[in-house]
Formats: structure tokens, C-alpha cells, sequence
């Protein structure tokens, strides 16, 4: 099972590595990472593996959104199939 | 990978323009709640609604939080109570609206439909006692939903039925007159009603559907606005098209949503409505649709031609993105859920008798228009009647949610606060329909050819 998890705000030093800090202590697997502009705000776009995460998928969200408003960026983690179903018939 | 752009479109959807599934609503049958004894009727109900739905809440929001999109409502709607109250009929079916109220409370869910009759072409046992008890039931609970179903294309109308409810509508909001008359906001009176609606006030769980089943009403007026308006200054036939494949997206959501909703609850999924459901948030406005397509004010002349694109377009782009639509699938216009209708309607552009125009090419009907206080019941059940006709003669729903403002004249508001808005209260024609309503009868049901 897998996930994207979006961070879009303003950069910053070490956002990549506070996330991938929560992913690595929580035995999820980052597949893919790749960095956008968005009407001038940093994007980056990260595809996890969930299916070895030692906590529930609630928690993982809990956590990484902490970070988002800690850092004021807005975090969003989200099941790969949402976009599947909305953008491929 | 997913493409990043698409992922990042489906974000701003939802964060920037109110993309959400605006209910998951569980059908549940209470036909095997049946008993002379009504309080043992009413604790069959209350047990197997727990029993059911106890788990609809939650599960809800797991979907919501995996997915991250937003799921505004949990809902459940019932067998129509008239048919469960017939067993019981020296009892006031009251009883039954209170352990409806209870059973939702205990499941957390925002409201429950199916305190309903459906009369169109005649009352049957339990139907008169219901209908009779809605004022009572509604303003003595809190989240109890009501309908009656007053005709249909195939059987005509009940003008019985018509007469009768424009007398309990003004009778609710006389009771519930303490409340912002709350009460008429949570009655709908239809013609064609669906059978498998997820939306409130008008939901219930229909004689031909199965024991338990997951119906899910998609939103997002706001993305088709957002849509359009970044495709800027192009032909009609492009905007058609922008509206189909936004509305396609949209309800792939809901039917991921429903999906996924029918496997954790273990209960079969239904149908996805394919509706474009207002809120009086700024951004989530159908009428702000209609301006974005070149009207200067929805009401304008040209609204309805507007209104029929977009409704047809939406249906076209979301039925290939379910597997099952159905409910009540069209654009809605409520006009105290509708930011862009209460401005529309605060102006002057936006009046009862081009609602009513606009009702005949749109999904559903007047709904949530706020009438001055003093409206006698023959112009409510007139106003219905007319509702009726244009849903029976066209072969579609259409349904009738007013609100008599009691003790507040034309220009004054009403403010129900949340998702039911807020709203001037719009002036009526007062020329006296009360010999065509007191004749009481049936309209015969229309000629299904010579279509002129």
C-alpha cells in the first residue's frame, strides 16, 4: 500500500529531512520524491510505502500534519488511490 | 508514479475550492421493526439502527483522514415510517420521530430521513396519523428529517395531499417559531421522490431497496467554478465539456469513497449521487457557477438556460465515473445554502418565479426559500402544487422546501446558522389560490406521448 504525502508552503532548511525522519522511524519506505513550484509556493511531492509502517495510518497522518503546522507549511498525507480513481479511467 | 501535477490539482480541489463528499449515507429497512406493540416496534428500531450504523461514523472518518478528503455528513435514512406506524395506528407516531432522534444520537450521525409518507396517489394506513404528527415530531427532535411524497408521473397528484401540507408547513414553523422556524427546513414535500436519496431533508430508504446499503452524495461547486473560470473566455460547447470532465472527477472521488465505505461496513454500496451540492461558504455557490458562465447575477435572464447546461453536463461527466448514480443527481439550488442565491436573492435579481422556472431543468426544486410570515397555507400548498406539476409533467423530482418566516415580512432575513445559511425572505404572489386548493382530488397522471 502506498502514499503520497504533500508538503506546499513557503521553503525552508530541513523539511525533507524532518519528514523522512518520521517515515524512517516509523518503518515507512520513501519511494519517490520530487519538488515543484506552485503559484510560487515550494511543492514537494514524496511517495511512501506503508504497507511495513509500525503505527496506523491515522497516526502517521497525525504526525506528519504536527510537523506541517509546526513548521507552517500545509501537510497533507493521502492513499495513492484517490488520485488513481480521480485522474485515470 | 502519479502524475505530480494531478496530485497537486486534487489538493488545491480540496483545500482552495471546498472539494468534499458531502455524505455517506446508510439506508437502512425497518420493515422487520413491524409491531402492533409500538414500544416494542420502536425498540427493534432503535437496536437494529445501533446495530447497523454503529460503525458509520467511525468509519467515515477513517475514510476521511486515509484519503484526506473532507466527508462532511454521516447519515442514515429509514423505511418511510408511515408504513411501520400503520401497524400501530391508535399510537401517535411521534414515538417513532423520538426513537429516530435517539438511535441518531447514539450513532453520531448528523441527521436521519425516513419520518415519511408517501401518498401520491392516496393515503394508506398510517399515512394520515404521520402526516398529521410532522409538526409535533419534528419540532420536539432535533434531527429527525421529513418527507412526503405528494405525486408522481405515473399516478398524478394528490391535491388532498397538497392541501394538507401546506396547512402542517406553516403549522411547523409556527412551532418551531422560537428557532428561526427551523422546523420546515428539515420537511420536504416531493413529486417523483428517488427511493435511494443520500441527501437530507428529503432522504429515505425505499420499499424496493435492499435490507442495508451505502448511498454517497458527492459536492464541489466550487472546483466547477474554479474550473471554468481558469479556461477563461471560451465557446459554450467548451464549457459543457470543462463541466463533464470536472464532475467526472468528482465522482470518481465519491465512488472510492462509497466503495470503500461498502467494504468496511461490510453493507452493499447503493449509489453515488451526482450533485452539486451547495454550502454558504464562500467558493462552494452553484449560482457563482451561472456568473462565472457570463451572467452578471444569477436570476438573470439566460439562468435557466445556464442551469440546464450545467446540470446535463454534470450528469453526462459523473455517470461514467460510478458504476451505479442515482438519487437525486442534478445541480442544487437552495437558496440559504447558497451564498451566490442570497446575494442574488438580497438584490432583487433572483425572484420565487424564476426559482420555479429554474426547478424545471435542475435537479430538485424551490428549495430552502424563505417566505414572508404571514403566506396563508393555500398559497404554501399552490406553491407545491405548481412544483409538483412541472416534476409530473417532466418526468423528474422535484421537491418543495419552504420556510414561512413567521412574524418577518419581505426584505427581512432568516438565519439558520451552518450548513442551512441563512436567507431573505422573498415575496409571493398574493392573489388567492384557496377555491382551486379546497377542491382537494387528484390531477391525473400526464400523457406519456404527444410530448408538445
Amino acid at each position: 500500500m502506498r502514499a503520497v504525502i504533500t508538503v506546499i508552503g513557503k521553503d525552508m532548511v530541513g523539511i525533507l529531512a524532518r519528514v523522512s525522519a518520521i517515515c524512517a522511524d516509523n518503518g515507512v519506505n520513501v519511494v519517490e520524491v520530487t519538488q515543484s513550484i506552485l503559484q510560487d509556493l515550494f511543492a514537494m511531492i514524496m511517495m511512501v510505502d506503508i504497507s511495513k509502517s509500525t503505527i496506523p495510518f491515522s497516526e502517521l497522518a497525525d504526525k506528519l500534519t504536527a510537523i506541517g503546522e509546526d513548521m507552517n507549511l500545509t501537510v497533507h498525507v493521502m492513499h495513492e488511490d484517490i488520485f488513481n480513481s480521480m485522474h485515470r479511467i | 508514479m502519479v502524475n505530480s501535477h494531478d496530485i497537486l490539482e486534487t489538493i488545491n480541489m480540496i483545500d482552495n475550492e471546498n472539494l468534499d463528499v458531502r455524505t455517506i449515507t446508510m439506508g437502512i429497512s425497518l420493515l422487520d421493526c413491524v409491531d402492533s406493540d409500538i414500544g416494542k416496534s420502536c425498540d427493534k428500531i432503535y437496536d437494529k439502527i445501533c446495530r447497523y450504523a454503529g460503525n458509520l461514523v467511525k468509519t467515515g472518518e477513517d475514510i476521511s483522514k486515509e484519503y484526506g478528503i473532507p466527508i462532511i455528513h454521516k447519515r442514515i435514512a429509514v423505511t418511510p415510517i408511515a408504513m411501520i406506524a400503520a401497524a400501530c395506528p391508535t399510537k401517535s407516531p411521534v414515538h417513532f420521530a423520538k426513537t429516530l432522534d435517539r438511535a441518531a444520537k447514539a450513532t453520531g450521525v448528523n441527521f436521519i430521513g425516513g419520518y415519511s409518507a408517501l401518498v401520491h396517489k392516496g393515503f394508506g394506513p398510517g399515512d394520515y396519523a404521520l402526516i398529521e404528527s410532522i409538526p409535533e415530531a419534528l419540532s420536539e427532535t432535533e434531527l429527525v428529517c421529513s418527507s412526503v411524497n405528494i405525486g408522481t408521473t405515473k399516478a398524478g397528484i394528490n391535491m388532498d395531499a397538497v392541501a394538507k401540507m401546506g396547512v402542517i408547513v406553516r403549522k411547523l414553523a409556527e412551532m418551531t417559531a422560537d428557532r428561526d422556524c427551523i422546523g420546515p427546513a428539515k420537511l420536504v414535500v416531493f413529486c417523483n421522490a428517488p427511493e435511494d436519496n443520500p441527501f437530507m431533508a428529503g432522504a429515505f430508504h425505499g420499499a424496493g431497496e435492499p435490507d442495508c446499503v451505502i448511498n454517497v452524495g458527492v459536492s464541489g461547486p466550487g472546483v466547477v467554478r474554479a474550473a471554468l473560470a481558469k479556461a477563461g473566455n471560451c465557446d459554450i460547447t467548451s464549457v459543457a465539456d470543462i463541466v463533464k470532465k470536472t464532475a467526472f472527477k468528482i465522482t470518481r472521488m465519491g465512488q472510492l469513497v462509497a466503495r470503500e465505505a461498502s467494504r468496511r461496513l461490510f453493507v452493499p454500496f447503493g449509489i453515488v449521487d451526482l450533485s452539486l451540492a451547495p454550502t454558504p461558504a464562500v467558493g462552494d455557490s452553484v449560482a457563482h457557477i451561472l456568473e462565472e458562465m457570463g451572467l452578471e447575477s444569477c436570476g438573470a435572464h439566460g439562468t435557466t438556460a445556464a442551469l440546464a447546461l450545467l446540470n446535463d453536463a454534470v450528469k453526462k461527466g459523473g455517470i461514467m465515473a460510478s458504476s451505479h448514480v442515482g438519487g437525486l443527481s442534478g445541480a442544487f439550488i437552495p437558496v440559504t445554502e447558497d451564498a451566490g442565491m442570497i446575494d442574488a436573492a438580497k438584490c432583487g435579481s433572483l425572484s420565487i418565479t424564476k426559482l420555479e422556472a429554474m426547478t424545471a431543468v435542475c435537479s430538485v426544486g424551490l428549495d430552502m426559500i424563505v417566505v414572508p410570515g404571514d403566506t396563508p397555507a393555500e398559497i404554501i400548498s399552490a406553491i407545491i402544487a405548481d412544483e409538483a406539476a412541472i416534476g409530473m409533467v417532466n418526468s423528474k423530482t422535484t421537491a418543495v422546501r419552504l420556510i414561512p418566516a413567521i412574524g418577518k415580512k419581505a426584505g427581512d432575513e432568516l438565519n439558520f446558522g451552518g450548513l442551512l445559511g441563512s436567507g431573505p425572505v422573498m415575496e409571493v404572489n398574493r392573489y388567492s389560490p384557496l377555491k382551486f386548493i379546497r377542491r382537494g382530488g387528484r390531477i391525473p397522471a400526464p400523457m406519456q406521448s404527444l410530448k408538445n
